[in-house]
């Protein structure tokens, strides 16, 4: 079976948009995706599209009517935070499935501001702040908690991942933010949900992000020199734990997509040079380094501590900036990960390049749960 | 919505308080026959073992120990911060989340694994009907 390339990608800028639809952004995206594959509409045999904010309202369909409806099969797809990721593997697996040679995976989001999540449903009273707390800073901080129980990592461990990932968007001018937060600044911001701070917490942000998917042959065909290859896609749901029903678990739906990914891809943390992972919270990155295997079980403080995952370090991760000060749209953030590697393996990404970059991986979770992990190589 | 109950005393903020007339309020938790897993409410069957088994109802203890905590700080309009969330593992099986008090709302003043005990109290909100709640808390084991 042949293998499945991205001809082209691209992602807007994030930002706030309250004066825009939801759907012109998501053609924004779409349109600047196909003139990075220098395709248009009338090639796209598919669409998948991403968004939760609006996931009964079709807005795959209404992204076309702005841009091109040539009666293609569109499918809408919400996953939580890995509605991105899943819209970009379901057009992935339309390719390798055979079925299609060009497809087009759009995300989008228009996100309100303040605080995620909120336990409880509509019966009786609400349980947040009474029964713990449901807020996303919180259920996120709980979970950094457990490694600080297993390992010691501390407060001012968490914060350094702020430190960095602002600095890396310092360099992207597509990150919403482009501001420097030194640690002083990231421990003494407001305290949101112990040890997260407000800034160790992912921007809302509106967003879209888009990648056309082709088959071997159409790359082959199209001889661009840019595609780059989809070497693995991994989708998970969370299996049964023991705290499952109280504590999402992050952790083990990460390791089982990685395990599959790289048996998939061939290789190993080792061997890739940079990972855009999901620091939906600071506290999430120091776990997802353990998780994806890039180092070994206790030692990601150590890892943040010797800036191994600093752009120019052993493994940068988030050079983009990360969901922490690039943004975190929800149904844009997996394909907006998947445009940041790409541009690296392209050779294109200024001052951010993480030189000689030959293999990336993406990942992206959603709780309740849902984990999807790319791993791309460089056009060859 | 729940509609004011007449006559009768105030209702569980969740279904896995139970109020028994004349004794203590206590968590109760659906075990599964096959494997032990225990769930707070009921299932169609047991997400571990798949078994379809009958579920037995059982009560949980109301000592654990702490598995880890946030303070959280900031909350959706109306809740009262700072607060302590707390997940706490109880002893013979089942995990919860709720509130810890009685301890100060700071990193240093909260130690992980430290043993809790539960316990029942009005909830200190009301719905729109007007009707009490019983809620749990945690404080430090006495």
């Amino acid at each position: 079976m042949g293998d499945v390339y991205i001809q082209g990608v691209d992602m807007i800028r994030f930002g706030r948009f309250p004066d825009r639809s939801l759907t012109s952004l998501g053609a924004e995206a779409a349109l600047l995706a196909l003139d990075d594959a220098g395709l248009n509409m009338g090639d796209m045999q598919a669409a998948w599209c991403g968004n939760l904010g609006q996931a009964g309202g079709m807005v795959g369909q209404r992204v076309l009517q702005e841009i091109g409806q040539t009666g293609i099969p569109v499918v809408n797809v919400a996953n939580a935070c890995a509605t991105g990721a899943t819209a970009f593997r379901e057009a992935w697996m339309g390719v390798k499935a055979g079925l299609y040679d060009v497809v087009l995976a759009v995300g989008v989001e228009q996100m309100g501001r303040g605080l995620l999540g909120g336990a409880g449903g509509s019966k009786g009273i609400s349980k947040e702040g009474l029964l713990g707390s449901g807020i996303m800073p919180c259920v996120f901080a709980e979970a950094g908690v457990e490694h600080t129980r297993s390992y010691g990592t501390t407060f001012e461990q968490f914060a350094q991942v702020s430190v960095k990932n602002h600095h890396h968007s310092t360099m992207n001018s597509k990150a919403m933010y482009q501001k420097e937060t030194p640690l002083e600044d990231v421990m003494g911001a407001e305290m949101i949900s112990y040890p997260n701070t407000k800034l160790m917490c992912s921007v809302n942000v509106d967003g879209a992000a888009a990648a056309v998917l082709v088959s071997e042959k159409k790359a082959r065909e199209l001889g661009s020199g840019r595609a780059v290859k989809v070497r693995a896609s991994a989708l998970t749901s969370d299996p049964y734990s023991d705290r499952d029903l109280v504590m999402p678990d992050i952790n083990t739906c990460t390791r089982n997509a990685a395990a599959v990914a790289y048996e998939m891809a061939g290789v190993g943390p080792d061997d890739l040079d940079l990972v855009e992972l999901h620091d939906c919270f600071a506290t999430a990155e120091i776990l997802h380094y353990e998780n994806l295997g890039l180092c070994k079980d206790g030692d990601a403080g150590r890892l943040i501590d010797e800036g191994e995952t600093a752009l120019g370090g052993r493994i940068p991760v988030n050079v983009s900036g990360g969901l922490l000060s690039k943004g975190h749209p929800l149904g844009a953030t997996g394909i907006a990960n998947i445009y940041e590697v790409s541009t690296h393996l392209r050779g294109e990404a200024g001052a951010r390049q993480v030189e000689g970059a030959r293999l990336g991986l993406t990942h992206v979770i959603g709780l309740g749960s849902a984990c999807a992990i790319h791993v791309l190589e460089k056009p060859a | 919505m729940s509609e004011k109950v007449e006559s009768s005393g105030p209702l569980p903020a969740v279904p896995y308080i139970k109020l028994p007339e004349g004794a203590d309020p206590y968590l109760e938790g659906q075990k599964c026959s096959s494997c032990g897993a225990v769930y707070l409410g009921q299932r169609m069957a047991c997400g571990k073992c798949f078994s379809r088994e009958k579920f037995e109802a059982v009560k949980l203890s109301d000592r654990g120990t702490l598995h880890v905590f946030s303070i959280v700080h900031r909350s959706f309009p109306g809740v009262e911060v700072p607060f302590v969330s707390a997940i706490v593992d109880l002893e013979g099986g089942g995990t919860v989340k709720g509130n810890l008090v009685g301890v100060e709302p700071e990193p240093g003043s909260v130690e992980l694994g430290m043993p809790v005990d539960v316990f029942f109290d009005d909830a200190g909100r009301k719905d729109g009907d007007g009707n009490s709640y019983v809620s749990y808390f945690f404080r430090p084991a006495a």
